[in-house]
């Protein structure tokens, strides 16, 4: 029998008997050392590298809250607003959990930006990495997810007319845009169909899956280890003796106590703005929904979330007018490819889909295209891992061009952050307009400039000054 | 079975056909999955004809009724409000209201896109993401317009509306204001969902 086999556990004291009784059953001892105790991670991650883990951090917290909320919160359009108010006036301690809430949703999207800004520096999306990056996206994705149907639920305002406009952007779609958008909504309007069933996503089937993800993100992680800040590959170099790559140390106890360290951090800023500002002056929650809703009247002046803003702002810059923008750059950038590419049947299918394009261009509405422009921009980091030809992964070996593009990029993603919360003018839109060409420029032009770039040799082992 | 050759394309057979039986079992069993998301028909029934009373409307002024969940205007337009949809021709896309034509009631397409001039019946969704637009009825240089003459403007995206509920060129939102299917009892009622006859 398997159960005889196994060495039985030491080391925990009291425990080791508990313990050994059921690693003879699970693969305790495995998962332990594989994803902690002997789970080398390069020995020289610095600051950006505290966002994984916080990013864990605050999901718990999310779902710890979440669940507490919703025992006292109603799903329905007449009692949902008056129940997110009975919980921060009436429940013990309500106004605390749901301030939690909220600014851990806000703080989700920090940390998951400055994480995906680490991979874009560092590389990290580049063979073998890609599926880590694939699964990180698709958790953005669902994350985006999350917060929509959740800013919903309070019932305000800005919950109504934020949902109407996103719900509405599925009724873009030609054909069966309308039929969705009835479906998705359960109703001709947001009403109480539509709340019900977004607490049904948001407290379930949304979790559900990020959690499988979160699980496919780290199995991927631990599978080809971690990148770091040089993006050289400490695998390539093992110790003889032990067979550990000689960069790598210990995930537990080094990199558990960083992490902590980070938490301890990160908290201490979390707590500050859950108590003393947890508004955070209308961007984390927004002041008209303190307003219920009214389907009868927008406020004067409708944003969405900060997190959602640069996209929105891609959504507003797509006017008539820029059709003939996009039209040019369709026509240039096909050019490039065609002259860029040897195989025949690429050169064909790429004038094909050019053509198609242009002839949508000008018969679908601009709406559509602006509905497209918004998922291509979310979508986009998707081809990340092949669009980056650069011969080297880190930012620090690259070359001024890729520097520059990167610098440019986050840049232009601030600039439509910002507009996303301002009202429409001509000047905002041009500005948007522009900053929606940097931003696709960047991706689509990668394979080109990170070609050109003047790369420096990456070093063969890490760079680290530590005390020896 | 060990000694004996295996028989693969038997096996093939057997485990195309079982997941052949098993993926349309599925997909049948997500049809009502997928229906019961569909509106209810406590939903589909909500959307009965409401009556919209306006006597005490002064010239220049608007009402808001609901209707299916959706506000409903009302504007009672003085002269001039009326000679600026004229002479907006040229700054609104669609002018006539022919790219859908089925969002105008045969008996609102005119000029002024309403049974009486005086009386504008729109529903107040823009045509864009559904937000619901503001009124700015004096004409004076806005931030969104310098030569504005009155109209309505929408605060999600900047599109941006005339007196006749048409939208302006070069927005985001592509088409002009939905006239709801809606008919006179009296000088100053009318039914909003019941249009009159040939609607």
């Amino acid at each position: 029998m398997a159960v005889a086999e196994k060495q039985p556990v030491t080391g925990a004291g009291p425990f080791n008997g508990l313990l050994t009784w059921v690693d003879q059953r699970f693969p305790l001892v495995q998962l332990w050392r594989e994803h902690l105790a002997e789970y080398y991670a390069p020995k020289n991650f610095n600051f950006w590298y505290y966002f994984g883990s916080l990013a864990l951090l605050v999901l718990v917290l999310q779902i710890v809250t979440g669940i507490l909320l919703t025992m006292h919160y109603k799903p329905d359009a007449a009692q949902a607003f008056a129940s997110v108010e009975y919980i921060m006036r009436d429940v013990p301690g309500g106004w605390l959990i749901r301030y939690m809430h909220s600014t851990g949703a806000s703080a989700f999207f920090i940390v998951v930006y400055l994480h995906m800004f680490r991979g874009l520096m560092y590389g990290s999306y580049r063979k073998p990495r890609e599926l880590i990056w694939i699964f990180g996206m698709l958790i953005y994705l669902s994350l985006m997810a999350e917060a929509f149907f959740g800013y919903l639920l309070p019932w305000g305002q800005m919950s109504y007319w934020g949902a109407q406009v996103i719900v509405n952007l599925f009724d873009a779609i030609p054909l069966i845009g309308p039929d969705l958008a009835l479906w998705i909504r359960g109703d001709y309007v947001v009403s109480d169909a539509t709340l019900n069933r977004f607490f049904s996503f948001h407290v379930i089937a949304i979790p559900l899956v990020l959690l499988g993800l979160v699980a496919a993100h780290i199995m991927a992680l631990h599978e080809v280890g971690s990148n770091n800040p040089d993006g050289v590959e400490i695998k390539k170099n093992l110790d003889p003796k032990t067979g550990h790559p000689v960069d790598g140390i210990p995930f537990h106890p080094y990199y558990t106590v960083k992490d902590t360290l980070g938490a301890v951090v990160f908290l201490i800023v979390f707590c500050v703005i859950m108590f003393f500002m947890p508004e955070f002056g209308g961007y984390f929650l927004e002041y008209n929904n303190y307003i219920p809703a009214d389907p009868l009247k927008t406020p004067p002046h409708i944003a969405p979330v900060w997190y959602f803003t640069p996209y929105y702002s891609i959504l507003r810059a797509t006017t008539e007018n820029f059709m003939w923008v996009l039209a040019a750059g369709l026509i240039a950038y096909s050019a490039m490819v065609i002259a860029a590419v040897k195989i025949n049947a690429v050169r064909i299918a790429v004038v094909v889909i050019a053509a198609l394009l242009l002839v949508g261009f000008f018969t679908l509405d601009p709406k559509v295209w602006g509905v497209v422009l918004m998922g291509a921009a979310v979508l986009i980091f998707f081809g990340l891992p092949w669009l980056d030809q650069s011969p080297v992964r880190s930012i620090r070996y690259k070359g001024w061009l890729v520097k520059g593009a990167l610098a440019l990029f986050v840049v232009a993603f601030f600039i439509l952050g910002y507009l996303g919360t301002q009202t429409v003018t001509e000047g905002r839109t041009l500005m948007a307009q522009v900053c929606t060409l940097i931003y696709f420029v960047f991706f689509l032009l990668m394979p080109w400039y990170t070609r050109m770039d003047k790369t420096r040799p990456e070093p063969a082992r890490v760079t680290w000054q530590g005390a020896h | 079975m060990a000694d004996k050759e295996l028989d693969w394309g038997k096996r093939r057979f057997l485990v195309a056909a079982t997941s052949v039986a098993g993926g349309i079992a599925t997909g049948a069993v997500a049809v009502p999955f997928v229906a019961s998301m569909l509106p209810s028909e406590r939903a589909k029934a909500a959307g009965a004809p409401v009556e919209a009373d306006f006597t005490n409307l002064a010239p220049g002024e608007m009402t808001r009724v609901e209707w299916q969940g959706k506000p409903v205007w009302i504007v009672r337009r003085t002269r001039e409000m009326l000679d600026s949809v004229k002479q907006n021709d040229d700054k609104v896309a669609d002018p006539n209201s022919k790219r859908k034509p089925e969002w105008t009631p045969p008996y609102a397409r005119n000029e002024y896109r309403s049974i009486k001039p005086e009386y504008l019946v729109v529903v107040g969704i823009c045509t864009h993401l559904g937000c619901s637009p503001v009124d700015k009825f004096k004409p004076q240089p806005e931030p969104f317009e310098t030569d504005w003459k009155g109209g309505f403007y929408c605060p999600c995206h900047g599109s941006l509306f005339d007196l006749a509920g048409r939208v302006y060129k070069n927005k985001p939102a592509p088409d002009n204001l939905i006239v709801p299917p809606h008919k006179y009892l009296s000088d100053a009622q009318i039914l909003i969902g019941e249009g009159a006859k040939g609607a």
